[in-house]
């Protein structure tokens, strides 16, 4: 796969990081809070609507707690997912006058979502404080759990990345298959409903993990919140669907890559 | 001869031109997919080849110029040496790290500030950070920007940006540097400046493959060059060779003009000759600074259809490909409507105010909005000595563009012998 390439670019994909993210909250009033209002203003309307007029079950965390925590995950895959759809498309300036491994541009769309992570997560800090909710032995797998969020992230990126250089109707499908996803993952309500259901009709559980973001929002939710129950074969089967998908996505992106200078 | 450092054998390049835009919609995909069984197969498509057959070898070392019309193949050889774009056909073997400069600036942010784009573009062009950082003093004097480094580069002067632009690249050291006209950049101080530092580029022992209009530049720097015709080489040699090769291709071009195939535009009409002479003399004849000149152009209507309210433009370059004046019926409130097969405009500038050198013409004729025909490079000339001012003497003057008329006296205010 031609990966030791990809190593040797490895200041660029820095210097490209660090430019998405200088750049991104220039000219914007409140600059970085945005990282933190977005997650947390979706989390009061989730927190009202579903929480407390839909009366949804949050697996008995507080719902304002359980909704943020889940958002976090959440929010960093789909703006990863929608910066690095239009990244390649909208590197065309640099596709088209100079050669580095193509990989580094959504990969870079991705990678810089993890700084708006990071400035949101203190949240979450202060929102376990204020409930007094204390995490156990779990949040040692939290690092690995931001890991699998981000291979899914590049993985889907990379597949839609290179299609949209093809098929700009990706253009109009990403948006849309942002909001699917998110109504199919377990943000708004816990994944313990769902596989209830799921049982009832002899399906296992970890079925729902075929969605790779299912494993990662149930499983920063035990790594935080402390869940009473590990959320074991959901995280192993989505641990297995984000590989396949970003081993398939490398290989896709790889296969059409050398037109993107003529097609572009 | 050293070892060769880059070696191409068979090189072709297609590109498809059938297609309005290259990318499709998925829609059109699975149309084109259901419907297979009952057409052709998709290549039926117009296709061109950019470059064919294309075989060279330059050495370590060498400094080679690629010259040649627009639509020659030179910036699609570049690319594909530059590894931005696969070849069709053929085959490339570079034998060194490959830095390329296909324009200055890539990558640079408008809302970043000079010196954040200096590490972002010298990364962008391969160079690492502690290098970019041991080099950062040199360029930002070299483009002579100290002042405004920490201001975003949206703030920058059209001058300012280009010198920052050209600077980083200038620093790039690559063992094989591939150039697309990067020089036309700034005012003449500053092109001197780059000129200067091409010319360390080159004598540095490294392998340099340089694209530029400016013949001039290529003669300067280069040993060998290297003249693509359609795709085509036509001549790879020493450099005066080749050069006088292609300047007799673009001078001789009157007989060619109706022959040039790379011509966008409907063509209702279509230019087949240019004549440029002075207005009390004969085609062929010598055009001097200060002459009534006269500019011919001649058409052909070959599909019968009449034009209404044609505008004709004769754009004039210099050497360096900078626009000089552009020659237009429209906005001197002359109207042009035509049925007839053939005909001719004439153009006539009183006292040519051009400094004597090397011009090269485009044409272009357009009707509202749609354009009818559109020659670039259609023809090459030469402005000699003249006397442009009517005193008797001739005019050596090699800067600036133009002359204007003007007229001078001396006033002088008191006197230094005092009142008598």
């Amino acid at each position: 796969m031609r990966l030791g390439e990809l190593w040797a670019y490895r200041e660029l994909l820095y210097f490209l990081i660090w430019r998405d993210v200088k750049v991104r909250y220039k000219q914007t009033v409140l600059g970085a809070a945005w990282a933190i209002l977005q997650p947390l203003l979706t989390a009061a309307v989730f927190t009202l609507f579903f929480g407390r007029l839909a009366g949804i079950a949050s697996d008995g965390m507080p719902y304002p707690l359980f909704s943020y925590v889940g958002l976090l995950a959440w929010t960093f895959f789909a703006q990863g997912l929608t910066q690095s759809s239009a990244s390649v498309v909208g590197s065309a300036q640099l596709i088209t006058k100079v050669y580095f491994p193509r990989l580094v541009i959504p990969i870079a769309a991705v990678l810089s979502g993890f700084v708006d992570l990071a400035v949101a997560f203190p949240v979450v800090v202060v929102m376990m404080w204020h409930y007094h909710v204390w995490p156990g032995l779990a949040l040692l797998a939290l690092p690995c759990l931001v890991l699998l969020g981000l291979v899914a992230a590049v993985g889907v990126g990379l597949w839609l990345s290179a299609l949209n250089v093809k098929y700009r109707d990706v253009r109009y499908v990403v948006p849309f298959l942002v909001q699917i996803w998110l109504f199919v993952t377990p943000v708004i309500y816990p994944a313990s409903t769902v596989a209830a259901y799921l049982e009832g009709w002899g399906i296992p559980a970890w079925v729902l993990g075929l969605n790779p973001m299912a494993g990662v929002v149930e499983g920063f939710r035990w790594a935080l919140l402390g869940a009473p129950t590990t959320p074991g074969p959901l995280i192993a089967s989505s641990a297995v669907t984000g590989l396949v998908l970003l081993v398939s996505g490398i290989f896709y992106f790889r296969s059409v890559e050398r037109s993107f200078a003529d097609v572009v | 001869m050293s070892a060769a450092a880059i070696r191409v054998e068979g090189l072709s390049k297609m590109y498809l031109i059938g297609e309005r835009q290259p990318y499709k919609s998925l829609r059109e995909s699975i149309m084109r997919a259901l419907s297979k069984p009952f057409r052709g197969e998709p290549g039926d498509e117009a296709t061109v080849w950019a470059l064919k057959d294309v075989s060279l070898e330059i050495g370590e070392g060498e400094v080679v110029g690629l010259i040649g019309r627009n639509g020659a193949g030179k910036s699609t050889l570049l690319k594909i040496l530059s590894r931005i774009t696969e070849p069709t056909e053929g085959r490339v073997e570079l034998h060194g790290r490959v830095g390329s400069l296909l324009e200055v600036g890539t990558g640079f942010h408008q809302e970043l500030t000079g010196r954040e784009n200096i590490y972002l573009n010298g990364a962008i062009l391969g160079m690492r950070r502690a290098e970019i950082a041991r080099k950062f003093d040199e360029i930002v004097d070299f483009a002579e920007v100290e002042r405004f480094i920490d201001t975003p580069v949206k703030h920058f002067s059209t001058g300012m940006y280009l010198r920052l632009a050209f600077a980083v690249a200038a620093h790039l050291e690559p063992e094989i540097l591939l150039v697309d006209e990067v020089l036309a950049v700034g005012d003449a101080a500053f092109q001197k400046k780059c000129m200067g530092k091409m010319g360390d580029v080159a004598r540095g022992g490294r392998t340099v493959l340089f694209v530029s209009h400016n013949l001039a530049a290529v003669q300067a720097l280069c040993q060998r060059a290297v003249l693509l015709r359609s795709g085509r080489m036509h001549l790879y040699g020493g450099v005066d060779e080749v050069v006088s090769t292609y300047h007799a291709e673009i001078s001789s071009a009157e007989a060619s003009l109706s022959a040039r195939q790379d011509r966008q535009g409907d063509q209702r009409l279509v230019v087949s000759k240019l004549h440029i002479f002075p207005l009390r003399g004969n085609p062929g004849d010598t055009v001097r600074t200060g002459d009534d000149t006269v500019f011919e152009l001649y058409y052909e209507n070959r599909c019968g259809q009449s034009v209404r309210n044609l505008e004709v433009t004769i754009g004039i370059y210099d050497f360096l490909g900078r626009a000089m004046t552009f020659l237009e019926n429209a906005p001197t409130g002359v109207r042009i409507d035509t049925d007839a097969e053939s005909g001719s405009f004439r153009c006539v500038v009183p006292k040519l105010p051009l400094i004597p050198g090397q011009y090269v013409v485009n044409l272009h004729l357009k009707e509202h909005m749609t354009i009818i025909d559109w020659v670039q490079q259609a023809l090459a000339f030469t402005v000699h000595d003249g006397d442009f001012f009517g005193t008797g003497k001739q005019t050596f003057t090699r800067v600036g563009g133009v002359f204007v008329p003007q007229s001078w006296a001396h006033r002088a205010h008191g006197s230094s012998q005092g009142e008598p």
